[in-house]
């Protein structure tokens, strides 16, 4: 945006909701005049509606204003009414961080009017050091989208984003669309009544994405290079032609579906249940000897009609050994069920035996589960022990309602192995090596990134060829929050890569995948971020001149949106990056920085307050607070009037991440009694928006003791806590308990130095 | 008695569900239990079962039926409706117990002396005779049901009742010499009869 030369600096407060019954408004309006320097300040008495809003565009467009704080509710609230895209514009948060949390009575007017003021001091600091964000410097625009995987997922998202108007590259390595489905006999019901097994659908499915006009179909092919950034992405694709590397064409796309699939868990690691042995087949193996079937008597390999089958469930999954998958695949339950119905609907007669520890049908299964039983299947709470195969097949099992062993003689027994994804990499190995490396191997920390070297995608990122996985190969995503989003920006994980699922759910995946890749690319060619902070248009930056080369901030961004230029330089890809500022906080040297959120918008604020000196006995202590989360939760905590201590100064940061050290030093040196730092959950079930940010800013703090000791300072001084947005009751709690603690512990040293 | 449990062990070979689909009353509910253990929980004489009823369906599935026969679980049902009231899957499992307990006793398999199935067969007999109860004969075919001297011994604790009873006119002394009937017993008669051959004819017991 082109900014005026001349930057004018106002502040607006508000008088409404209460705030000018409990606080000195006048008192207020001055300060930021004095010592907020601000050039115009103005109050209203209900600044957020049409007068009071006018009032502010009116100051913009006819009196030069271009920095505005407004001093009145909490961010989170009006932000429609108080969004001016024209202008920076800070917040000094009066009613939920003030007067709404502040213990009502006049013992409390003196502290409820400090705090007050300097939450209007710290918005004026603040909308000092900001700039209005222009959006990302766009070098490419394309809105083509790729899918890898030509199966259920892949032709699902293809053909939803083509239908809604995009251009679409699929990429299959096979010869023919379908993937796995192609292989089923038929699927679990979908539509109701859901009794029966339903056709797969998947030829008529493939027969659409070939038909239609907006996808380009390369079969025999696979992704050798993937270049670029969301908007920008540059593709080749290899296209096979018996054993030599055929033609490679180059594809410049927007971003990326990745439906890859699944394989099933190999029925050979399963000797003690069978795997190997003759008439012991897999689901996948059931279904190629319906196919053989169509429709007829289904028959073993050696040709015996099958007269009496047993299911056994959970083969190699949900694994307490170690052995085996610890997880639950989900769908085969489902699916054993829907195999049964296979010999009870062509003859009753045949004995079918499901062998189950817990049934678990998801979405409408029950339904289904029901019918079978009505169709005679017998359902028997079991845990299988020993198959032996053979022509005359048994299995040994406990029976866990009768709490005994037992056997079942059958014709055929079906090994119901789990899922997994189809990853890139070798998860045999990938597997052991991270259970090695989190249990402290370095050998295998390093492995790790070896193995990582398989792709599908073949990222040409610093941070290796691959979006991040998990440790047994589903992609890393927000699970609750934004389970589409990979860890690589543009990039999106649909179907079984992403989480065990059936097909109905990889539909529905795929769907949702391709409506995100639509996003994306709309808010590339906008210039803004992608999810969660897809309205932003700032991204950082980096005074290079500054800069030592520690490579930190390309290490430690959790979306591998910095590589580095000729010159070992960071450089920064906008369209991948997430403006989470885990870089910012990275950075010794602080030279990277956002339009509107840098080092400086921050520091200054905490600069900005007002230390009582020590004999006054008002302890200060600064809350940064995760924006996502923790910030949220002190507003509902306001909105429910709990009321915390006044002498906290909370400051929003947008992911802990991003705090940089030097906040917690600046505070310490100017006499805070306190740090608290509110972030999301870490670890393998983090509820991080940023995936790695909480995580990065424990291990920081972990390391900051030694900077209190040679501050002199003692160690409880700096807290660092996991909230979640639901903790409104806790963190008022914790409040009130650190303040006591700082009291015990006595106010800080350092006070008058700053 | 016993040809009829070999015709139907002759019949169904392996499978006791099937048997018990065909021949027990509400039988064929047994293959929608999914397990879930909400009858055994909701009893409230489970405690005195060594089988609840879903470990019944259990075994019943598993196919044994020698012990689900001759076992005294489902004769310990009090028809309270719990289990039917509470049931996910809708089975009607106090029908079921009394049509396995029925079952079982038609085949001669239910255990001997067990209390419940010698009460009612005293009921049943006594019932059958002229169409209606007769409480005193009735009772006095409970207490001498053990043997004579065990009969004097139940009779003498329940005197006082007894007296109460016939002061209060709720039992006619003169029932000892054969007691009130139905009206048209030779119409009741045929008519047990024909209801008979009609459940026998459904439960494979024709002969």
């Amino acid at each position: 945006m082109n900014a005026p030369a001349t930057p004018k600096f106002a502040a607006y407060l508000c008088s409404g909701c209460g705030i000018g019954d409990k606080l000195d408004v006048p008192t207020l309006e001055k300060i930021a005049q004095k010592e907020g320097k601000m050039a115009v300040v103005k109050s209203h008495p209900f600044l957020c509606n049409a007068e009071g809003v006018q009032m502010i565009k009116d100051d913009i467009a006819n009196d030069g204003v271009t920095h505005l704080c407004i001093a009145a509710c909490s961010r989170r609230a009006k932000a429609e009414a108080f969004g001016f895209p024209e202008a920076a514009v800070s917040r000094a948060n009066l009613r939920e961080g003030v007067i709404w949390v502040v213990a009502e009575g006049s013992e409390h007017d003196e502290v409820r009017q400090e705090m007050a003021e300097d939450y209007v001091r710290m918005g004026c600091a603040e909308v000092k050091k900001m700039k209005v964000p222009g959006g990302n410097v766009k070098e490419a625009s394309s809105k083509r989208i790729l899918v890898v995987g030509g199966g259920m997922s892949g032709m699902t998202a293809a053909l939803a984003a083509a239908e809604a108007g995009y251009e679409v590259a699929l990429v299959e390595k096979s010869g023919a669309l379908g993937g796995f489905a192609s292989n089923l006999w038929k699927r679990v019901p979908f539509a109701a009544p859901y009794k029966d097994a339903q056709p797969t659908g998947a030829a008529e499915l493939a027969a659409r994405v070939s038909a239609n006009p907006k996808i380009k179909v390369h079969l025999n092919s696979t992704v050798t290079e993937t270049a670029g950034a969301p908007g920008r992405f540059a593709v080749k694709i290899a296209q096979l032609s018996g054993q030599t590397a055929g033609s490679v064409a180059e594809e410049l796309c927007g971003s990326i579906v990745q439906a890859t699939g699944f394989t099933t868990y190999d029925i050979a690691k399963l000797p003690e249940l069978g795997g190997g042995q003759a008439n012991v087949v897999d689901q996948a193996g059931l279904e190629a000897l319906a196919k053989a079937a169509d429709g007829g008597p289904i028959k073993r390999a050696d040709g015996k009609e099958v007269k009496s089958v047993v299911f056994v469930q959970c083969a190699g999954q949900r694994d307490t050994t170690g052995q085996h998958l610890p997880y639950c695949s989900g769908h085969c339950c489902a699916t054993s069920i829907k195999q049964a119905t296979y010999f009870k609907d062509r003859n009753p007669d045949i004995d079918t035996v499901v062998m189950y520890q817990d049934l678990r049908v998801p979405g409408m299964g029950e339904d289904f589960y029901r019918s079978a039983q009505d169709k005679g299947v017998v359902f028997t709470k079991g845990k299988a022990s020993k198959v032996t195969g053979g022509d005359g097949c048994k299995v040994d099992f406990k029976d866990l309602i009768l709490n005994e062993d037992a056997s079942i003689s059958a014709d055929l027994v079906v090994l119901a192995t789990g899922q997994v994804p189809n990853a890139g990499v070798n998860l045999d190995e990938w597997t052991a090596t991270v259970t090695a490396a989190e249990s402290g191997d370095e050998a295998a920390k390093l492995k790790k990134g070896e193995l990582q070297k398989i792709s599908v995608l073949n990222l040409d990122y610093r941070q290796g060829p691959d979006m991040p996985q998990f440790k047994y190969g589903f992609a890393d995503s927000h699970f609750i929050c934004f389970p589409y989003e990979t860890r690589r920006t543009g990039i999106y994980a649909a179907g079984p890569t992403r989480r065990p699922m059936d097909m109905l759910q990889a539909t529905e995946d795929a769907t949702g995948a391709a409506l995100k890749a639509i996003q994306a690319v709309e808010n590339v060619e906008k210039g803004r971020a992608a999810h969660p902070r897809a309205w932003d248009l700032s991204f950082p930056s980096a005074r290079l001149e500054g800069c030592t080369q520690c490579k930190r901030c390309t290490v430690e961004c959790p979306f591998g949106a910095i590589d580095e230029d000729e010159k070992r330089f960071p450089k920064f890809n906008e369209e991948r990056c997430r403006r989470c500022g885990t870089c910012m906080g990275a950075c010794p040297v602080r030279v990277i920085s956002f339009e509107n959120y840098s080092c400086d918008t921050v520091g200054m604020q905490i600069k900005a307050v007002n230390i009582p000196d020590e004999f006054e006995e008002k302890p200060r202590i600064l809350i940064l607070a995760c924006e996502n989360d923790a910030y949220p939760a002190l507003d509902m905590a306001g909105i429910q009037r709990l009321s915390y201590s006044a002498f906290v100064r909370a400051i929003p940061v947008r992911c802990l991440g991003s705090v940089n050290t030097i906040w917690i030093t600046d505070a310490l040196n100017s006499g805070y009694d306190g740090v608290m730092m509110m972030g999301c959950k870490k670890g393998d079930d983090y509820q991080c928006h940023f995936v790695k940010g909480s995580e990065m800013a424990f291990y920081r703090m972990s390391k900051i003791d030694d900077t209190l000791k040679q501050l002199g300072l003692e160690t409880e001084r700096v807290q660092t806590l996991e909230v979640a947005i639901t903790d409104n009751a806790r963190v008022v709690k914790l409040i009130n308990e650190y303040v006591d603690q700082i009291k015990e512990i006595g106010l800080s040293p350092m006070k008058g130095f700053g | 008695m016993t040809t009829a449990n070999q015709t139907a062990i002759a019949k169904y070979k392996n499978s006791f569900l099937r048997e018990v689909e065909a021949n027990v009353e509400e039988g064929h509910w047994v293959r929608m239990c999914m397990q879930c253990g909400v009858c055994a929980g909701s009893c409230p004489l489970g405690n005195a079962w060594a089988h609840p009823p879903q470990e019944l369906f259990m075994m019943i599935r598993a196919g044994k039926r020698e012990e689900v026969l001759a076992s005294d679980s489902m004769w310990m049902c009090t028809s309270c409706y719990n289990c039917i009231v509470r049931c996910p899957r809708k089975l009607p499992i106090t029908h079921i117990m009394h049509g396995l307990a029925n079952y079982a006793h038609r085949l001669g398999l239910a255990p001997k002396g067990q209390p419940t199935r010698e009460t009612a067969t005293l009921f049943w007999n006594n019932l059958i005779k002229k169409g209606r109860v007769n409480e005193l004969t009735f009772s006095l075919a409970l207490y001498f049901k053990d043997g004579f001297v065990q009969g004097i011994k139940n009779a003498l604790n329940m005197q006082a009742v007894g007296l109460g009873l016939v002061k209060a006119k709720r039992l006619n002394p003169m029932e000892i010499l054969g007691g009130h009937a139905v009206k048209d017993q030779a119409g009741f008669k045929a008519m047990i009869a024909k209801a008979r051959e009609l459940e026998d004819r459904k439960k494979g017991f024709a002969k």
